[in-house]
């Protein structure tokens, strides 16, 4: 048995293609700790949910080695991986009813029936699903069959269990209160939890740790504040989350501030992240809560000229559509305090940030 | 519901104050007579072409009125007879008033035929006697059985007493080997006549048999065709689909060609010394030969009902099974094949029926044992012209064929089949 | 049953049978397909066209009267003159399916003799009229060596000490049963008279036993010329026109044994309500010509009906070597054992037996 400080899910050089001229997954590197939910996040075609196939079994790496509590596990079939799964349209069984779909798992496995009994009682109490025991999967909605995958996947007691994009079918409402059960019997029951998705709230909401995969590369690991708070390039601050992003040239760095000259001449001063040495491309971006309408130029806040272009009142807050430095898609929350009232269409104000919350990534021209 | 406690008192009205109910049923009549036109003509044309005459033919199964309809003198003294005594002279005048009218109305080979039917060898007794009836004189009794003695016999009036009645049970009792009579009622027929039973009994065994090879060989076909990739399964397709492009007779006498004594199979066989040239396999002209080319020749209705229900099933079911525990064979098992079964028993079903008509392969290939249940439904409907024996013997596999449809239904539920 | 019934079952029936509607000829004229048909398109209809300038529209059939039974009832009448076996033009003839036909408007012979003379023995009906004479043999397949003697009677063809091996048979009681009692001594003349009995049939029955194993049985007509070319059988059952196509066209050294042929009859006959009816008597007369008949003749080995047709026979059409009147089965020395197919015992006998015939098959 591995160690407790020894990653429990391990991706080793892991490479993937299915034609034998392009990569789908060039070298993937990835611990994921025992207890930890992990969020595979992307947009389609990047690679995340290859990775999860070659994890479950059903796709053979190309090149590198997979471990699962420190064994490879490269040559084990599907089924002696253990490995609990929810697929993105469920799978259950429709000719088994509730109760027969999750007796398979145990029944595969020769428990005494007694026990599967019980087994599948206590799951579906878990789930709250007792009443249906007896129905077929058809006559479940989408919510109640995805409560069911789940306990499914999870009756068995694996130490791991993949997700496939398992809300993906859910409208908005049920999404949202599904990703919590998710997260709540994540905390309760200490399962490994490998959940493949490409929306960003719902990997904000549920997970531990979230790695980023665009083109088959994993762009940045990490909790999600520091996802959110510190993008390290251009694409995961673009994915996660909304920004405002302006290009332009490094002029000089000091003491881990760049200056740069946007490509309307203005000149700003931001965090360099992904900026090395002056002179290089780079793009700017800032969130827009952490842009203001009502600022003084200081040394730590860049100010420029801005337009209002367009406001969207949202109750908590104005989304405010402004023209800043020849760019018209430049976004700004504005709280909604009594002062901010007099915002009109047409107004010419100054909008600014404060120098670190504007982050010098890689140069990305936007879409 | 929030307003369901208020009862209404009296009809809800449109706005124009006339019932709703009525004005609902106004403004979907034109629709409804719209619908119902489109309808109408196909449904006539199966009705006309296809329903009426398979009750009409059915009817004839239980109903022949050919011997009544040409002697209404002797049919009528015949009703009066109580087929015991020995006949009487009243019998005979009218057998003879009939037959010189037949003869004229050339209408004595439609008697002859129908009696002939029930007691064999006595077409030409009818049409014999028919030729000298215009000269016998009374006493007839005497002058008829001067002209052939078969006349005294009773079995003779006995056969023509039953095929006066026009509503029978008589075919129906051929057709399972027994003989319908006057005097005893149902009896068996003699031993070396019963025919029937025993192909009816031997189609539905090769049908069956047909049917599960069908399925063991089509099944596997149909899987490869669903899991391959296109490009692979649309050739798959082609092969599949190839047969049924080739005419019926040259796909049977290609397999004549392989299978027969001198043909491709035992050349071969002997050539690589398996087999003495001197005892080749039968493998043609008996029930081997019949199930090898049958099971070819309907194994694309199997296939098809397979692949299109296979095509159907995600293989998440199959990645779920082993995700859950389940070894490859058992995922199959246990996850796949159940859910393929509106297939499995649409095409059996298909592969079933058109078996049980088939009969021009059995023919050619079957040897003594390829007479089949239809071929006597053929000989009697073009060669023997027994119509009603023909309705009857169809009628009964008719039945069974219904029979094993609702036995079906009962076990598997027939909105549970799906035909592609 | 009521007449609207009857007329519908008719109907589906003739729909059934009568898959081409005939087009719109002035004469359509049905028979048996093949080389057989293409004998008298060469013989009757190509005169005849060129003589009355009208059209012919040739159909195929595979025998029997149903087809016309369900024409002539549901009042449908798509067939103008159709060749029937003898058996089937009689049990037309009585159902009051047919025309009569006047046999004194049939031509005379060249020399003058009246059609109702020249016309052999029986080949004149009521309602039909006979232009040919075909016989049921059975044939070896001489190119094959084998160690005995070719055989010479219909015994030799149940003989399976002297010829071991596997023999073609039709599968139908009809001719099969007569062969057998032919081959178990009985004088042909008397065969029809055996089998009348119910020991007649028994021993029907127990001389076909003695063979039963070896035999593969036929169905279609183009099935024994194929069994004996391919080695399948040493000995088949067969018509003689079809085996002598196989020897003349195709070079098969196929040999006839006549001992025991049963020879049987074709016929014109005109179903009730022809719309084309003149024109149906007037093609029968003409193809039942004396010269027609021969023309015929060099096409395909079936016998004229007619005396002075017969007389007239030449060679084979493409082949002046091959002498058509030592094919025949009419010519001397094959006629010596004939035996013609009684349509009276098969009219009285053929379901019973086809039932008896099938349970001693499936036993």
């Amino acid at each position: 048995m591995a160690q407790a400080n020894d990653p429990f899910v391990s991706f080793k050089g892991v490479q993937k293609s299915y034609d034998g001229e392009t990569l789908v997954v060039k070298n993937l590197n990835l611990d994921i700790a025992a207890g930890e939910f992990l969020t595979m996040l992307g947009p389609s075609g990047s690679g995340k949910t290859t990775c999860l196939m070659m994890l479950a079994g059903f796709e053979t790496a190309t090149h590198g080695d997979i471990e699962l509590g420190g064994r490879p596990i490269n040559n084990i079939p599907p089924h002696k991986r253990g490995i609990g799964m929810v697929f993105q349209n469920y799978a259950l069984f429709p000719h088994m009813t509730v109760g027969e779909n999750l007796a398979f798992p145990l029944n595969v496995r020769n428990m005494a029936k007694a026990d599967v009994e019980d087994k599948v009682r206590s799951i579906l109490d878990m789930v709250q699903m007792l009443a249906f025991i007896d129905r077929k999967p058809a006559q479940l909605s989408g919510g109640q069959q995805q409560r069911i995958a789940l306990a499914r996947a999870l009756v068995f007691n694996p130490d791991l269990v993949l997700m496939d994009e398992p809300l993906g079918a859910l409208d908005k409402q049920l999404r949202e209160h599904m990703q919590y059960e998710i997260k709540h019997i994540h905390e309760n029951l200490g399962v490994t939890v490998v959940y493949v998705t490409h929306d960003q709230s719902e990997a904000l909401t549920m997970s531990n740790r979230i790695a980023v995969f665009d083109d088959g590369v994993i762009q940045q690991l990490a909790d999600p504040v520091t996802l959110y708070e510190k993008p390290e390039n251009s694409f995961v601050a673009q994915f996660i989350g909304e920004n405002n992003q302006m290009l332009g040239t490094v002029q000089s760095i000091s003491s881990g501030i760049s200056t740069v000259k946007l490509d309307s001449g203005h000149i700003v001063r931001a965090l360099a992240v992904n900026v090395s040495e002056v002179g290089s491309r780079t793009t700017l971006s800032v969130r827009p809560e952490r842009c203001s309408i009502s600022v003084r130029k200081s040394k730590e806040m860049s100010v420029l000229d801005a337009r209002i272009e367009e406001l969207i009142y949202l109750g908590d807050h104005i989304r405010c559509r402004m023209k800043v430095a020849g760019d018209d898609q430049f976004i700004v929350k504005v709280p909604n305090t009594s002062g901010q009232l007099g915002l009109e269409i047409g107004a010419v104000l100054q909008v600014g940030w404060q120098n670190n919350d504007c982050r010098a990534l890689d140069f990305n021209k936007p879409i | 519901m929030a307003d369901s406690h208020i009862a209404p008192l009296e009809p809800i009205t449109a706005a124009d104050g006339t019932p709703l109910k009525k004005k609902l049923a106004q403004a979907l009549f034109r629709s409804k007579v719209r619908a119902v036109s489109l309808v109408v003509p196909l449904f006539a044309f199966v009705m006309v072409s296809f329903v009426i005459p398979i009750f009409a033919l059915m009817w004839q199964g239980v109903y022949n009125e050919r011997f009544s309809k040409y002697t209404p003198n002797l049919t009528e003294q015949l009703t009066s007879w109580d087929g015991l005594t020995e006949p009487d002279e009243a019998l005979f005048a009218a057998l003879v008033a009939d037959l010189v009218v037949a003869k004229k109305e050339r209408t004595i080979g439609r008697i002859a035929t129908r009696v002939n039917q029930e007691y064999p060898g006595t077409r030409s007794l009818f049409t014999s006697t028919a030729r000298k009836a215009k000269k016998l004189t009374p006493p007839f009794k005497e002058s008829v059985i001067k002209v052939n003695k078969k006349w005294a016999k009773i079995e003779v009036w006995r056969a023509m007493k039953l095929t006066s009645q026009n509503l029978t049970p008589a075919f129906y009792a051929t057709a399972l080997d027994g003989r319908y009579t006057v005097d005893q009622g149902f009896v068996q027929q003699n031993e070396n006549r019963q025919i029937y039973v025993t192909l009816f009994w031997r189609t539905f065994m090769i049908s069956a048999s047909v049917m599960g090879l069908c399925l063991l060989l089509g099944y596997p076909v149909a899987y490869l065709l669903a899991t391959l990739p296109l490009r692979t399964s649309n050739l798959l397709m082609i092969m599949v689909l190839l047969p049924f492009w080739t005419s019926l007779l040259v796909r049977t006498t290609a397999w004549i060609a392989i299978l027969q004594s001198q043909g491709v199979i035992n050349d071969l066989l002997v050539t690589f010394g398996i087999t003495a040239d001197d005892s080749r396999f039968s493998l043609i002209y008996n029930m081997t030969g019949t199930i090898i080319a049958m099971t070819h020749i309907l194994l694309p209705f199997m296939i098809l009902p397979l692949y299109s229900v296979m095509k159907t099933i995600p293989p998440s079911y199959m990645r779920a099974a082993r995700s859950l525990g389940a070894t490859p064979t058992r995922a199959f098992i246990k996850v796949y094949m159940p859910q393929t079964i509106p297939g499995v028993g649409a095409g059996g079903l298909l592969v079933f029926i058109l078996a049980i008509g088939y009969y021009i392969t059995p023919a050619l290939v079957g040897g003594q044992d390829g007479q089949l249940i239809s071929n006597m439904i053929a000989y009697h409907m073009q060669k023997s012209l027994n119509w009603s024996l023909a309705a009857a013997l169809g009628g009964i596999l008719l039945s069974g064929v219904l029979l094993l449809y609702w036995a079906y239904d009962r076990v598997v539920g027939i909105d549970n089949m799906k035909l592609g | 049953m009521s007449g609207l019934t009857k007329k519908l079952i008719a109907i589906a029936g003739a729909s059934v049978f009568v898959s081409s509607a005939s087009m719109a000829a002035d004469l359509t004229v049905v028979s048996w397909g093949g080389a057989y048909t293409k004998s008298q398109v060469e013989a009757y209809h190509k005169p005849w066209m060129a003589k009355s300038g009208k059209a012919i529209v040739s159909e195929d059939y595979g025998g029997g009267i149903a087809e016309i039974k369900a024409q002539v009832e549901s009042g449908n009448v798509s067939w103008d003159i159709v060749d029937v076996e003898l058996s089937d033009a009689i049990r037309a003839c009585d159902e009051g399916l047919l025309e009569t036909i006047d046999h004194s408007k049939l031509p005379a012979s060249p020399d003058g003799t009246p059609a109702v003379e020249d016309f052999l023995p029986g080949t004149l009906h009521d309602c039909a009229v006979a232009n040919i004479v075909w016989s049921s043999v059975y044939v070896y397949d001489k190119s094959q060596t084998r160690n005995w003697n070719a055989p010479k009677s219909m015994a030799d063809f149940f003989n399976t000490q002297a010829y071991p091996g596997k023999r073609g048979m039709r599968k139908s009681p009809k001719v099969t049963m007569e062969f057998a009692l032919i081959a178990d001594g009985v004088p042909v003349s008397e065969v029809y008279n055996v089998l009348s009995t119910e020991e007649g049939i028994a021993r029907a029955f127990a001389k076909l036993d003695t063979i039963k194993d070896d035999v593969i049985w036929w169905e279609a007509g183009a099935q024994p010329p194929q069994l004996l070319a391919d080695g399948e059988v040493i000995f088949t059952t067969a018509w003689n026109g079809r085996i002598f196509n196989a020897v003349a066209s195709e070079g098969q050294k196929f040999e006839m044994v006549w001992d025991g042929q049963i020879y049987d009859l074709d016929l014109w006959v005109i179903p009730k309500g022809s719309k084309n009816k003149e024109a149906a008597l007037d093609f029968l007369a003409f193809s039942t010509a004396t010269e027609q008949l021969a023309a015929q003749a060099s096409w395909i080995p079936y016998g004229p009906a007619r005396a002075s047709a017969v007389a007239r026979i030449g060679t084979y059409h493409s082949d002046d070597t091959i002498q058509m009147a030592s094919h025949m089965p009419t010519a001397p020395g094959n006629f010596k054992n004939a035996l013609q197919n009684d349509y009276e015992f098969w009219a009285d006998n053929a379901d019973q037996l086809n039932e008896r015939f099938n349970a001693w098959l499936a036993k």
